[in-house]
C-alpha cells in the first residue's frame, strides 16, 4: 500500500513538474509570494526566457 | 553467502529466459512468411530487447566507458538555483525527458516506413534504439552533465572545434525549418477536405485562448486543473465536429483545399510566435502533452488489451524502391524515414539541454537517457502495429498520391490490387462512411492511416464500430494537436535562435522583446518553412516522397555530429578501445545519410532524385508550375548538398583529433569540469 502511494506520489510530481506547476510553486517561494494574476504574471515572463527555447523533439 | 548465489543463479534464470523469449520473439518476427502473425510477437521482442540493452549493454557503457560516479556532483547539485538547475527526483526527470522527445516523428515515420513491409521498419527500431539511438541520448546526456549542462553545440565547438560547433548550429536550424514544413504538411493532408478534422483543430485555438486567460486571470498557475478543463472541451470540440460535417453550411466553412489550409497554418504559426506566450503557446502546450501521454498510454494498453493481427506482410515488393508512399529501395531510406523510433539527432539537443540540469546523481543518467529512449522506441512500434493492422490495400489507397495510383477510386483500387493487395472502391467508400469522411484516397502523411490503425484498436475495446468514427477524429485530433504544438513552439526556438545570431551584428535585433525584431524574426521563420509546405502542397507526388527524406537526412545529420562529438569525448578519456560503441553506429549513420543524400540529388530515377525530376520537368510539356517545380527540386538537391558536406566537414575534423589524439601528436583533454564531491553521498551516509 505504502510502495503503491508512494508511486501515485512520483506520478503526481512528475505531472506537476512536466506541466510546470511545480516551478510556478518553487517561483512562489523563492520570490516570497503569493498566487496571483501579478505573480503568474511574472512566473510566465521568467518562464518566458527560459523554457520557451526549450526544444520540442520532432 | 548461499543465500548470494542463490539469488544470483535466480537472476541468471531469469535474464536467460528474457533474452530466450525475446529471441524466439524476434525469430517469428523475421522467419514468419506465409500468414499474417499477432502483433503481440512484436510487443514481446520489443520488451526483451529494451529490457535485455537496459539491463547489460547500457550498464556495461556505464561503468567501463563512462565510468558513471554515483559521489561526483551534479550541476543540479552544484549550480542549484531553482530556476534551471534543480535536484529533481528520477521519475520526474524520467517524465519530463520522455515528454520533450516524444513527438510525432515516432508515429509518422513507421507508419511511411509499413510500405515495405513491417520487418524492416521493427529491426530497425529495435536494433537503432539499442545499439545507436538509446546510447546516444545516454552519453549525451552525462557529457552534458560532466560541462555544467552544455548544449551539444557549445560541446562540439569545445570538443571538435569551431566547424563542429558551426555546422551544428546551421544543422539545428535547418533541421527545425524543414521538421516545420514536414510535420505542417502532415497536418495539411490529415485535414484537407475533412470538415470533422478541421472545425476539431480550429475549436483547439478558442480553447486554448479560454486556457491561457483562466490560468492567467481566475486560476494562475494550475495547470493541471485548467488541462483536464480542456480536454474535456476538446471531447466536446470533436463530437461537434460531427454535427458540423453534417451541417451543410457549417460543412461547406469547414471543408479547405490543402493550399487554404496550408496560408492558414502559416499565419497560426507567425501568430503564436509573436503574440505573447501565455495567451496561445503555453496553454496549447499543456493540452497538447497531456492529450499525447494519456493517449500514447491508452493506445499501449489498448494493443496489448486486443493483441490485433497484422495483415501486412512482413516484406512486400516495394523493397526494391519502387513504393507509392515514397521512393527509394529499403537501403537507405528506411532508415532515414524512421528517425525518432531509432536514432534521432535532435534527442541530443533535449539531452543537452534542461535534462542534464535536472539530473541529481550521474547514475539516473542510465535510467533517463537510455530508457526514455526506449520507451519512445516503444511508441514507434506501436505505430506500426497501428499501420500494420490495417489491410495492405487499404492502407496502400491512404497512403498513395494520386500521382502514382491514379486521380479517381477506379484507378487507385485498380492500380493497388493489381500490385497484388486487393481494394475496392466500395470497401474504401464505406471505410470513409464509417469514420465520417468523404474520402480516404491520397491521404498522404501517415496521419491519416495511423489514425485509422488506432481506431480500429481502440474501437474494438471500447464502443463497437459504432465507435470508428469518433475515435478516428479523436486521433486525427490527438496527431494534429501536438503536430501543430511542435509548430508554434519550434517556430518561436528558430525565432530565438535566429534573434541570438543577428544580435551580434545589430544588438536590439538580439531583444527577444523587441517588436520589430520579433515581427521580423517570425516571418523570416515562417516563410523558410512556409516555402517547402507550399512546395510539398503543390507537389504532384504528394510532398512527402521528398520533403520526408529531406527531414530524416537532415536528422540523421546532426545525430552524426553528436556521435562525432561523443567519440572525440570517448577517445579523449583514454577510452579508444570501447569507442566502437559509438563509432559503429557512427559508421552505420555516415553510410545511410551520405548514400541517401546520393540518391536523392544524384540517382537517375525521377522519383528518386532531385535532379532528375528537375530534368524529366524541362524536357516535358511546359506548365504554369514547371518553372517553379524546377527550381524547387534544385533547391532541395542544394539544401541536401549543402547538409551533407557540413557533416563531412566535422567528420574530417573529428577523425584528424581522434588520429592525432591516437597518436600521441596531441594532447588528450576533456572539458569537464573538476570533481566535487557530493554532499547528496554524504547526506545518504
Amino acid at each position: 500500500m505504502t510502495r503503491i502511494a508512494a508511486g501515485f506520489r512520483i506520478l503526481w510530481a512528475a505531472l506537476r513538474e512536466i506541466f510546470d506547476e511545480a516551478a510556478y510553486g518553487r517561483f512562489l517561494e523563492r520570490m516570497r509570494l503569493s498566487s496571483s494574476p501579478a505573480a503568474y504574471a511574472a512566473f510566465c515572463r521568467e518562464r518566458e526566457s527560459s523554457s520557451a527555447r526549450r526544444p520540442r523533439c520532432c | 553467502m548461499l543465500s548470494t548465489h542463490m539469488n544470483k543463479a535466480l537472476l541468471l534464470l531469469i535474464w536467460s529466459a528474457v533474452a530466450a523469449l525475446g529471441a524466439v520473439a524476434v525469430a517469428v518476427v523475421a522467419i514468419h512468411r506465409s500468414e499474417p502473425i499477432n502483433a503481440l510477437w512484436l510487443v514481446t521482442a520489443a520488451t526483451c530487447s529494451y529490457a535485455l540493452g537496459y539491463r547489460f549493454y547500457a550498464r556495461f557503457i556505464a561503468a567501463k566507458i563512462l565510468a558513471v560516479d554515483a559521489l561526483r556532483a551534479t550541476p543540479a547539485e552544484r549550480l542549484e538555483n531553482g530556476r534551471d538547475f534543480l535536484i529533481t527526483n528520477k521519475w520526474v526527470v524520467f517524465g519530463h525527458h520522455f515528454a520533450a522527445i516524444a513527438g510525432p516523428g515516432p508515429l509518422v515515420g513507421p507508419v511511411l516506413a509499413a510500405q515495405f513491409g513491417y520487418l524492416p521498419g521493427t529491426i530497425w527500431i529495435l536494433a537503432g534504439a539499442v545499439f545507436a539511438g538509446c546510447v546516444q541520448d545516454f552519453v549525451i546526456l552525462l557529457f552534458s552533465v560532466r560541462r555544467d549542462g552544455k548544449s551539444l553545440t557549445e560541446m562540439a565547438k569545445e570538443e571538435t572545434g569551431i566547424v563542429g560547433g558551426a555546422v551544428a548550429y546551421a544543422a539545428v536550424i535547418a533541421i527545425l525549418i524543414i521538421l516545420l514544413a514536414v510535420v505542417a504538411l502532415v497536418v495539411v493532408n490529415a485535414l484537407k477536405d475533412s470538415p470533422w478534422g478541421t472545425f476539431t483543430i480550429a475549436m483547439t485555438i478558442p480553447i486554448a485562448l479560454l486556457m491561457g486567460i483562466y490560468l492567467r486571470r481566475i486560476r494562475p498557475g494550475k495547470v493541471l486543473e485548467v488541462s483536464a478543463l480542456g480536454f474535456v472541451l476538446v471531447l466536446l470540440a470533436i463530437w461537434g465536429g460531427q454535427w458540423a460535417s453534417q451541417n451543410v453550411a457549417m460543412a461547406h466553412v469547414f471543408t479547405l483545399r490543402a493550399t487554404t489550409l496550408a496560408v492558414s497554418i502559416m499565419i497560426y504559426a507567425f501568430a503564436a510566435s509573436a503574440v505573447p506566450v501565455w495567451l496561445l503557446l503555453a496553454p496549447r502546450d499543456y493540452l497538447s502533452t497531456f492529450v499525447k501521454l494519456g493517449t500514447i498510454g491508452l493506445l499501449g494498453i489498448g494493443i496489448v488489451a486486443i493483441h490485433p493481427t497484422l495483415h501486412m506482410p512482413s516484406l512486400t515488393r516495394f523493397a526494391d524502391g519502387t513504393g507509392p508512399v515514397f521512393a527509394g529501395k529499403i537501403f537507405p531510406f528506411a532508415f532515414i524515414t524512421i528517425a525518432c523510433g531509432a536514432i534521432s539527432g535532435f534527442h541530443s539537443l533535449i539531452s543537452s539541454g534542461t535534462t542534464p540540469k535536472l539530473i541529481a546523481r550521474e547514475t539516473e543518467a542510465q535510467m533517463v537517457g537510455y530508457g526514455a529512449m526506449a520507451a519512445e522506441s516503444a511508441v514507434a512500434i506501436m505505430a506500426v502495429i497501428a499501420a500494420c493492422v490495417l489491410q495492405p490495400g487499404v492502407y496502400f489507397a491512404i497512403n498513395s498520391p494520386a500521382g502514382i495510383v491514379g486521380q479517381t477510386a477506379a484507378a487507385a483500387t485498380t492500380t493497388i490490387s493489381n500490385w497484388g493487395f486487393p481494394v475496392s472502391a466500395a470497401e474504401m467508400q464505406a471505410l470513409a462512411s464509417a469514420v465520417g469522411e468523404q474520402t480516404l484516397f491520397n491521404r498522404t502523411g501517415g496521419a491519416p492511416a495511423f489514425a485509422l490503425g488506432m481506431a480500429r484498436i481502440f474501437s474494438q475495446s471500447l464502443g463497437g464500430s459504432s465507435m470508428m468514427a469518433l475515435w478516428y477524429h479523436f486521433a486525427v485530433m490527438f496527431e494534429a494537436l501536438f503536430i501543430l504544438t511542435i509548430l508554434d513552439a519550434g517556430t518561436r526556438v528558430a525565432r530565438f535562435m535566429i534573434q541570438d545570431a543577428l544580435g551580434h551584428i545589430y544588438k536590439p535585433l538580439g531583444r527577444t522583446s523587441w517588436y520589430p525584431s520579433i515581427l521580423t524574426t517570425s516571418a523570416l521563420i515562417v516563410a523558410a518553412w512556409g516555402f517547402f509546405l507550399w512546395q510539398g502542397v503543390k507537389d504532384p507526388l504528394g510532398g512527402i516522397n521528398s520533403l520526408w527524406p529531406l527531414f530524416g537526412i537532415a536528422n540523421q545529420l546532426l545525430a552524426t555530429v553528436a556521435l562525432c562529438v561523443a567519440t572525440t569525448i570517448i577517445i579523449k578519456m583514454h577510452r579508444a578501445k570501447y569507442a566502437a560503441v559509438t563509432l559503429l553506429p557512427l559508421m552505420w549513420l555516415v553510410a545511410v545519410t551520405f548514400t541517401a543524400c546520393w540518391h536523392k540529388i544524384l540517382d537517375a530515377n525521377p522519383r528518386v532524385g532531385f535532379l532528375a525530376q528537375a530534368r524529366v520537368l524541362a524536357a516535358g510539356v511546359p506548365t504554369p508550375a514547371t518553372a517553379r517545380l524546377i527550381l524547387n527540386n534544385r533547391l532541395d538537391a542544394a539544401v541536401t548538398a549543402v547538409l551533407v558536406l557540413m557533416v563531412a566537414l566535422v567528420l574530417i575534423e573529428s577523425a584528424r583529433q581522434w588520429i592525432a589524439i591516437l597518436s600521441g601528436r596531441r594532447e588528450a583533454r576533456v572539458k569537464e569540469v573538476p570533481f566535487v564531491m557530493t554532499r547528496l553521498a554524504e547526506e545518504r551516509i
